[in-house]
């Protein structure tokens, strides 16, 4: 997929309102106490901020009413006022840094909260999701997209708070002090919107095809740099230069283009302010040489006590402006970005009805089936009935499905009247091209997908009764893209059953023939293993994983592809690993050698969905039919 | 390295020196706009003339229009400059790469190669706009403030140059104590995501294991334990705005106290009113942007691992190099490898290749087999000079390969990958990287050869069918006969297939051998393979072990005189046999 990331990431939210309630409601959800301090805490700090205005306009009275009198009388006049701002100014500052304090709590704090809640609601999805997302397009919720949520939580939220709480606080005083010259703040707010929303627009505009460029450029350079070997051999380094100026060189125009916009935003809103300062000192001045009524709420005549601290508040007010204008591009990106962190958060979960679950059991001498609490290594299902009664069956690994059709889209059918039917320690194979149906049918029988029309039965029992935990904590499964995590050698094998011991893991690990491989690793079983265990070599990686499958011991095992990216030599060390891992159990198996699937019980050749032969080894040899043909190399099996 | 990256900003020096000097013009004039505005209000103050009062105003909407002017050419400017200078590292790094031998990639992988490229460019971008515009406008608006302000009323603005240092020391505080802590959570950060790919990767286990409760336990407990960290260095860097705000309030209620008393005392010649108000925009201005300052050393550390990043690539030398007086052609297929021996890296303790001895005719089919490990990726890769041999030498044509023009060299030897891939683009597109002038005719030809013009033809748009980034919408074993093909293409002297038929049935693999012995006859063909079939028939067989070659001969003479050659046959054959 090329660069899905870029024409995410310029993506504008669908429902932008919807999704700013919503995240409100979450938040207030989780830090409604919190919250509410920190809002009155910008209240007292955008007041104390924008009050020094009111006593500039105190102090200046006072200054013409000293010059007048004196010194000596305003002096007691002008400590109160100091002593007043002091106070005010103590409060704003411890308000500031409780607030500040508690948003950097509630950004983190929320963050971690969301990165929960879908992880979380991650680990409850479908297979479905997961092959029918990139990996890249589901990382990026982790990091794009939540990086979106935090500049908007730690940093758009309380600017915009703060700036409208500061407008409010000074059109309050403005009108206190002027009516006349409030509205002339007004004109030039009116022209900063104006301004705001042309350049703007055209920034967001060019910010939106700068993504669009990012992607296509990091798409391409994705693959250049995946191919730059062939790339090398080829000697087509020439013209992979060539392709990748021409795309680099969009880039840039866009990138100029958008940056410009967003640059020159800020000293026009800066000038703006200034053309403001000098049109209200100016205008101020005018009104006071002609004497003009005033009109305000204080009854105070028009006077330089007046037009000083509507300066300061012109500069405050445009600066609260400039500053909500710098957050538009981030608010508009992490509206985007928080919409898709809720599209997450809202797919629809594994559906799961499940009731007949699998529980520890005795059998006595009669074959009378008990529950128990304690490991005893039988394992029954109990199945409780619509008639309130209870009955156990003896987990034995009898899985069969009957005229079973499917299709990953519900107009497509991939599998059509497969019949299979596997007794309690039999090996069944399946055989067939890519795409004719292999590992869809084992994806059926662990319920990674439903059915569409047939049944499948687990010993006896309709899987879609069984819960989903206890169908799959029955199956064992190995897969030929091993998938280890970090942590030691010992977590991962362990990851098969969390509660054994050491010494049941060490034996697995004998079971599949990886211990003495794993005896020579640095720290033995403690050895860290990091990034998908890349130290070690793909037998050794897939040795780790049949002994997490041993460690769980299941009934049945699904081995699909297991040694298929394992050279010849190194495959028959592990295959006897596999070997002893397959006794005494069912097992379904998908073998890419067919060397490795001619002991099976049955063998199901698969053709486009259909089982077109079935049967033993000889058999199907001697039947000379496609089997055969695969067989003598006759067919392609990729 | 900062010298090494100054190198790409090339054609972009004009708008990178002229926005400096815009953003100081600019700063200039805003910091002369409180002072006229002083003076206007003293004026209106004095009830002084309305020509003065008009004067003033006049020459203030001049000089906010002059900043407007100023600002916006600097934004202008700043945003060529710092896009430019990101095309430019872009274009040297992409360079760079393409220049690269195979041990250079090999040395970088893949992904930093493009983080390199991508993140760490982004970041880089960022700090150089920081710094050709902010880190020029904070001082400036520190300097010009300060000299304003003293130029106005020396006494009060000495209260600011008390306060500064305090604050100073205080911002420094901050972000001394609060970067480290940054470092080390970003570090765990990245961890995190990194757990949560490997899960997203290893879905399928975890769901079979039915592990989602337990994973999502794992995952909680590292996210709180981030989510710690963080909120620990938040806080810290919470602290700014209280102590900006406690700065500019001591400054106020300071100038407000003693600038009363100054102009009572002095009866208003001092000072006026109007430079009460401008005094606290001075002061405003030398306090922030002290802050600013602050907010810049951050972002420079934050890109100093990026730029060291991109430097390491740029600086990276290509350890392969044409020759002066290159020999331009390559005359026959016959390769000689005389004594040589490889190893990866320098200080690599085995040797890849040990003392290999190999004399190849012009015109041999030769086959390579041996288990993983064996190096025998290795050994070609040294025929078409991928890698240098580090003792002896590899003669192609009966000249050393150090000797030919690189490009001449690949044209003649023509590889087919074991890690192959094709492009994003259509079939006939991917087919000309062989040959770009190749015709039509030419890619139904070598596609026919490769066995793979009947599956093409099958398809809906033929040769011109879009092949999907990484071929995904090809089977492996079309992918491999359309890798085939592309190296055909070439018209080599010496074509090599390494493992590349791996995934194609036999029968088929059969029908491209054939083909090649046909049609090809003069072109030395060697062939790596873990199916005996695929060599069998070769001239000779090479039977790689540990690095060595084991033995040499025809599939008789291995039969007979070779264990290892006989243990894979017969695990190969056994079943056949039955």
């Amino acid at each position: 997929m090329p660069g899905p990331r870029g024409i995410r990431g310029g993506a504008k939210a669908k429902n932008a309102k919807a999704t700013i309630l919503r995240l409100i409601k979450y938040l207030f959800k989780y830090y409604k106490v919190y919250l509410t301090i920190v809002a009155i805490c910008i209240l007292f700090s955008a007041f104390s901020g924008t009050v020094s205005s009111l006593f500039l306009n105190k102090i200046v009275l006072l200054i013409s009413e000293g010059l007048d009198k004196g010194y000596d009388a305003i002096y007691a006049d002008l400590l109160g006022v100091i002593m007043t701002m002091i106070g005010l100014y103590v409060i704003g500052i411890a308000s500031s840094f409780i607030y500040t304090r508690l948003m950097a709590i509630i950004t983190q704090g929320f963050l971690n909260k969301m990165r929960q809640n879908m992880f979380g609601g991650m680990q409850s999805l479908p297979i479905k999701y997961f092959d029918t997302h990139t990996h890249g397009d589901i990382m990026s919720y982790y990091t794009n997209d939540i990086d979106t949520l935090r500049q908007l939580i730690s940093q758009s939220i309380p600017q915009l708070f703060t700036s409208a709480l500061t407008i409010l606080a000074l059109v309050c005083y403005m009108l206190y002090l002027s009516v006349w010259m409030t509205l002339l703040v007004f004109v030039g707010v009116v022209a900063m919107a104006l301004v705001t929303k042309k350049v703007g627009g055209n920034s967001a505009k060019y910010f939106v095809k700068q993504q669009k460029s990012i992607g296509v450029v990091e798409g391409y350079i994705e693959e250049m740099m995946n191919g730059q070997k062939v790339v090398k051999v080829f000697c087509h380094e020439e013209e992979s230069k060539k392709d990748f100026d021409k795309i680099n060189e969009q880039l840039y125009s866009d990138a100029q283009k958008a940056n410009k916009y967003a640059n020159i935003l800020m000293p026009i809103m800066g000038n703006i302010g200034h053309i403001m300062y000098v049109l209200i000192a100016f205008i101020g001045g005018l009104l006071i040489l002609l004497n003009v009524p005033n009109i305000s709420f204080s009854g105070q005549v028009i006077s330089v006590a007046i037009v000083v601290p509507f300066l300061n508040m012109t500069r405050q007010f445009t600066m609260s402006i400039s500053q909500v204008s710098q957050q538009i591009n981030s608010v508009v990106m992490a509206m985007a970005g928080t919409e898709r962190i809720f599209e997450l958060m809202d797919e629809e979960p594994e559906p799961d009805n499940g009731y007949v679950t699998l529980v520890n059991a005795k059998i006595d001498e009669n074959g009378n089936i008990t529950e128990t609490n304690e490991r005893t290594g039988v394992w029954a299902w109990k199945h409780p009935h619509s008639d309130g009664t209870l009955t156990y069956t003896k987990l034995a690994g009898d899985v069969r499905l009957f005229d079973v059709d499917f299709g990953y889209v519900p107009d497509k059918i991939v599998l059509h009247n497969i019949d299979i039917y596997a007794e309690p320690g039999q090996k069944i194979a399946f055989v067939g091209a890519t795409g004719a149906g292999k590992t869809t049918i084992t994806n059926l029988i662990n319920r990674f997908y439903d059915i569409a029309d047939g049944k499948i039965r687990y010993d006896g029992i309709n899987i879609n009764k069984i819960k989903k935990a206890d169908l799959r904590r029955s199956l064992g499964i190995v897969l030929q893209d091993v998938n280890l995590f970090t942590g030691t050698v010992m977590e991962n094998i362990r990851y098969g059953r969390l509660d054994a011991t050491d010494e049941e893991c060490i034996a697995a690990a004998k079971l599949a023939n990886a211990h003495s491989f794993i005896k020579m690793l640095p720290e033995g079983y403690n050895t860290v293993l990091s990034g998908d265990g890349s130290g070690l070599s793909q037998g050794q990686r897939q040795l780790i994983s049949i002994a997490r499958a041993a460690v769980a011991d299941p009934p049945v095992m699904i081995l699909d592809e297991a040694t298929s990216s394992i050279d010849t030599r190194t495959e028959a060390i592990v295959q006897k690993g596999m070997d002893r891992l397959m006794q005494g159990r069912t097992v379904f198996v998908i073998a890419h050698r067919l060397s490795t699937v001619q002991n099976s019980d049955v063998i199901m050749v698969l053709d486009h969905g259909r089982i077109i032969e079935r049967g033993s080894h000889q058999k199907l040899i001697a039947e000379k039919g496609v089997y055969y043909q695969l067989y003598t190399g006759a067919f392609e099996m990729e | 390295m900062i010298k090494t990256l100054m190198g790409c900003i090339r054609e972009y020096k004009k708008p990178s020196i002229l926005t400096p000097i815009y953003v100081s013009v600019e700063v200039i004039v805003e910091c002369i706009i409180p002072f006229f505005i002083a003076k206007l209000i003293n004026h209106i103050e004095d009830g002084s003339e309305t020509r003065l009062v008009l004067l003033y105003g006049a020459a203030l909407i001049g000089l906010a229009f002059i900043s407007l002017f100023f600002g916006a050419l600097a934004g202008s400017t700043c945003a060529t400059a710092s896009s430019g200078f990101a095309k430019n590292i872009r274009h040297d790094l992409f360079y760079k790469v393409q220049e690269f031998s195979f041990a250079n990639i090999d040395r970088f992988s893949t992904s930093s190669l493009v983080t390199r490229l991508t993140t760490d460019v982004t970041n880089v971008q960022m700090a150089y706009m920081m710094v050709i515009r902010i880190a020029v406008r904070a001082p400036f608006m520190m300097i010009f403030s300060a000299i304003m302000a003293f130029a106005m009323c020396p006494q009060l603005s000495t209260v600011y140059i008390i306060i500064l240092p305090f604050l100073a020391f205080a911002l420094f505080f901050i972000v001394k104590k609060a970067m480290p802590l940054f470092n080390s959570v970003f570090k765990k950060y990245d961890k995190l995501n990194n757990s949560i790919q490997e899960n997203v990767k290893g879905m399928r286990v975890v769901k079979s294991f039915v592990r989602e409760e337990y994973e999502k336990q794992k995952f909680g407990k590292a996210a709180d334990d981030v989510c710690a960290d963080f909120t620990k260095a938040e806080k810290i860097v919470a602290l700014n705005m209280p102590i900006m705000q406690l700065a500019m309030y001591i400054a106020m209620v300071v100038v407000s106290f003693l600038g009363a008393r100054l102009i009572i005392s002095t009866g208003g010649s001092v000072m006026g009113v109007g430079d009460l108000s401008s005094l606290f925009t001075y002061g405003m201005q030398i306090l922030s942007s002290l802050m600013m300052l602050s907010m810049i050393f951050v972002m420079i550390s934050i890109s100093d691992a990026s730029m060291r990043r991109i430097c390491e690539v740029l600086k990276e030398e290509s350890t392969i190099k044409n020759p002066e007086n290159p020999v331009m052609e390559v005359t026959d297929g016959s390769i000689d490898f005389n004594g040589v021996s490889f190893k990866y890296h320098e200080n690599a303790e085995k040797n890849a290749l040990e003392d290999i001895e190999l004399h190849i005719k012009s015109g041999e089919t030769i086959g390579v087999l041996g288990g993983t490990g064996s190096s025998k990726s290795t050994l070609i890769q040294l025929i078409s000079r991928l890698y240098d041999t580090s003792v002896g030498s590899v003669y192609v044509g009966g000249i050393n390969v150090k000797d030919y023009d690189i490009e001449v060299l690949r044209d003649a030897v023509s590889v087919v990958l074991q890690k192959n891939v094709l492009f994003s683009g259509t079939i006939k597109e991917n087919l000309r990287w062989g040959d770009k002038d190749a015709s039509d005719e030419e890619l139904v030809r070598v596609c026919k050869l490769a066995q793979a013009d009947e599956f093409i033809n099958s398809f809906p748009d033929k040769y011109d069918t879009f092949i999907e980034q990484g071929g995904t919408n090809v089977s492996g074993g079309q992918k491999q006969r359309l890798c085939i093909a592309r190296a055909l293409l070439k018209k080599p002297k010496i074509l090599i297939l390494d493992d590349s038929t791996s995934a194609v049935d036999t029968k088929t693999d059969a029908l491209i051998r054939s083909a090649f012995a046909s049609e090809i006859p003069d072109t030395t063909k060697i062939i790596i393979a873990q199916r005996i079939s695929s060599v069998q028939d070769a001239d000779r067989i090479i039977i790689m072990n540990d690095g060595k070659i084991d033995a040499i001969g025809t599939h008789e003479e291995l039969l007979a005189g070779n264990d290892i050659y006989r243990e894979v046959y017969y695990s190969q054959n056994r079943a056949g046999e039955e």
